[in-house]
């Protein structure tokens, strides 16, 4: 290690990431005096504000949480909805909700891969310089995007903020011609995956080893657990969904602003490299071929290989997602389980008191939803835990790995190697609803 | 004629109305053609001091971003409010129904001392804003009927009747008559109808219409036996800012 070296990162809100975050790094006589990643979205209180509110408005509101994964906080919400209800939804809605939730990881693996991540490993700035010298990329992006969009207008009425998907099921249901236009736009979509898999295989990742604990969800079948499960990770931890808080406990690290959250080690890791490292063999054939031909073994411990791990659960996602409409096609759809609830003026959802938790692997990890109703369907405390907040240890923890072991570069290369560390966990700060309670910098 | 530069800025939002503009697909490029984006934080690391129109999705809710919006209304030629946080406060307004005090404490507990939060305003009420594309989240047909006039240097008048004027035309079957609430008749049409038409009600993100038929709302109300203040707790859902407005 260089022992004269000082350096020093600050990088004001850093881009190509959903919200606003600062990476701090501090290097004196080649020794680390601070390292951080600090959040300074303004702070918007969802928690607060769920209270007093009917149960069945949750899902709309917690939504708005976060543009990206719109459709990941409604799920989780509805679950912790109708488990604080008791309200057992029918097959045909798990189903709708399981390609709600493919296709919700699949856009925004998509949106991650090629217009945050794909730039830096191009040496970019951002895609628009793309436009020139890589056009068939850049529309293949915004063709893919555009598809899984397309797929969640047919199916929720949009991406942003979906609109038929609530506690009880869908308030409207695709119809047998809209089945078979979203398996035409999810078919039209697989020569786009296969050259996606194949760009991946050309790009170089930085060689980056920390291993760490992967947490995601975890069952006893040979499904890919994406909408349930319990939670369990690679130091054999297992807990029930409502035991989450175990997971979740906060505590203070020197060279930190934030509470981060621990399990077995130090810090954990949530998100596509924890599910993979965790769940890899009951990855579908398709999925686990582009994971051949990238090389990606479990257990993965580069955190970098993120992007990686993205692209083969989208393969996953596509041919899952495909599986599950020629289902519908060859079963039928049961259009009288279309159900219209509103606030439930009309009784039509037995309500009683209760408490709820929704537990659901969004694209960037493990999300949890936490409500108690009192006997009209009135929230009386809630809570939410995202994925990003749970990476935030992990990500720290690499930084100061990663440091010293790259002091022989120069600062423009250590910045950029510590914005695309941190872009590859695609951190959602938005979504940070009350973030593990990290130190907001009043700037 | 060189091409308007345009950046986007967010402020308190979830940055999907920011989103939307890579939903466009390919139809992106074709935007692309006519204004050159400078500022994106959102999905590009370049960025420019030197912008044309200013793109603002978010509401306003800390001294901090009082200031830099301020900032961004002094450089920018045309301020364009984007999104329901922006236009009318939207979702972070329920806030200002509670003391700032205690809902801090309830969220941050211990760390709620380093939080600093003001009560959550619409972008035009902290400085002049040219053009509105409101709903939660934007509508995509609507961002680019604005755009348009932006670049043709015309106003746009966002719709100024209810929500119901668009839903009949979709032929949907009244929310009402199913005995189910909805702020179709007083909310700002413009979205088509866009959740009516998917089953779900209208949550009024687009605002209230400026001048409601307050008798005929009332008699509907009577008709269906639903209190006003069941109406009201629903407005404010998204539209508590506006006592901002009344105030003034």
């Amino acid at each position: 290690m260089n022992k004269s070296r000082n350096v020093k990162v600050n990088v004001e809100y850093l881009t190509r990431v959903e919200g606003h975050g600062n990476i701090v790094v501090n290097v004196k006589d080649g020794k680390l005096e601070d390292c951080r990643l600090d959040i300074i979205e303004p702070p918007r209180f969802f928690e607060g504000m769920l209270r007093g509110r009917s149960i069945f408005e949750a899902q709309h509101i917690t939504s708005r949480i976060c543009g990206i994964c719109a459709c990941g906080h409604s799920l989780a919400s509805i679950q912790a909805g109708e488990d604080a209800l008791g309200f057992v939804a029918s097959e045909q809605t798990i189903r709708l909700r399981k390609l709600l939730l493919h296709q919700e990881i699949l856009d925004s693996h998509i949106l991650h891969i090629y217009l945050l991540a794909a730039p830096d490993l191009l040496g970019v700035k951002s895609f628009v310089p793309l436009i020139d010298t890589h056009n068939k990329v850049v529309r293949r992006a915004l063709r893919m995007k555009k598809n899984c969009n397309n797929i969640c207008d047919i199916l929720v009425g949009r991406h942003v903020h979906p609109i038929s998907a609530i506690v009880g099921g869908f308030t409207k249901l695709p119809k047998e011609k809209d089945l078979d236009t979203m398996l035409d736009i999810l078919k039209s979509m697989q020569p786009d995956m296969d050259a996606t898999i194949e760009l991946l295989a050309t790009l170089k990742f930085p060689d980056f080893q920390r291993p760490t604990e992967y947490v995601a969800l975890v069952n006893d079948t040979d499904e890919y657990p994406l909408l349930s499960g319990e939670i369990g990770s690679t130091d054999g931890l297992k807990l029930n969904k409502k035991d989450y808080l175990k997971l979740t406990n906060e505590f203070m690290v020197p060279l930190s602003s934030a509470k981060h959250t621990k399990a077995s080690r130090s810090s954990y890791m949530v998100g596509a490299l924890a599910r993979l490292n965790l769940n890899f063999n009951k990855l579908n054939l398709k999925a686990k071929k582009a994971a051949d031909l990238l090389q990606f073994k479990p257990v993965c411990t580069n955190p970098y290989l993120n992007t990686v791990a993205q692209a083969i659960e989208s393969v996953h996602c596509l041919e899952e997602s495909i599986t599950l409409i020629e289902h519908f096609k060859a079963n039928g759809l049961k259009q009288e389980e279309a159900i219209v609830v509103g606030l439930n003026e009309k009784g039509t959802i037995p309500v009683r008191a209760g408490k709820g938790v929704g537990a659901v692997e969004v694209p960037r990890g493990i999300l949890f939803h936490d409500y108690e109703i009192d006997k009209d369907g009135k929230i009386i405390n809630a809570n939410c835990i995202i994925p990003t907040g749970q990476n935030l240890g992990n990500v720290e923890d690499d930084m100061r790995k990663l440091v010293p072991e790259i002091l022989d570069k120069s600062d423009e290369e250590i910045t950029l190697m510590m914005e695309m560390l941190v872009r590859a966990y695609d951190p959602c700060i938005s979504c940070s609803t009350h973030f593990l309670d990290v130190k907001f910098t009043n700037r | 004629m060189s091409k308007p530069k345009v950046a986007f800025f967010d402020f308190a939002c979830c940055e999907g109305c920011q989103l939307q503009m890579a939903n466009f697909g390919e139809v992106l490029l074709d935007i692309l053609n006519l204004v050159d984006i400078v500022t994106f934080r959102e999905v590009m690391s370049e960025k420019s001091e030197i912008y044309d129109i200013a793109i603002i999705e978010g509401s306003i809710t800390t001294a901090h971003d009082t200031e830099r919006i301020k900032n961004i209304r002094a450089k920018a030629k045309v301020v364009i409010a984007y999104g329901s946080c922006a236009t009318i406060g939207g979702i972070n307004g329920m806030k200002n129904k509670f003391d700032l005090e205690e809902i801090k404490k309830y969220v941050y507990r211990d760390g709620a001392k380093q939080i600093e939060t003001l009560p959550t305003r619409a972008v035009h009420q902290v400085v002049k804003v040219d053009y509105f594309i409101n709903c939660c989240p934007v509508y995509p047909p609507e961002i680019l009927k604005v755009l348009k006039c932006v670049i043709a240097g015309i106003p746009y008048a966002v719709p100024d009747y209810a929500v119901c004027v668009e839903c009949k035309l979709n032929e949907n079957v009244c929310m009402y008559d199913k005995g189910i609430t909805c702020l179709g008749p007083v909310t700002k049409a413009g979205c088509n109808s866009w959740c009516i038409n998917n089953g779900n009600i209208c949550y009024g993100c687009r605002g209230m219409v400026t001048n409601p038929a307050k008798n005929g709302q009332l008699d509907i109300l009577a008709r269906h036996k639903i209190p006003l203040d069941w109406i009201t707790n629903k407005l404010d859902m998204y539209n508590k800012p506006r006592e901002l407005d009344e105030q003034k």
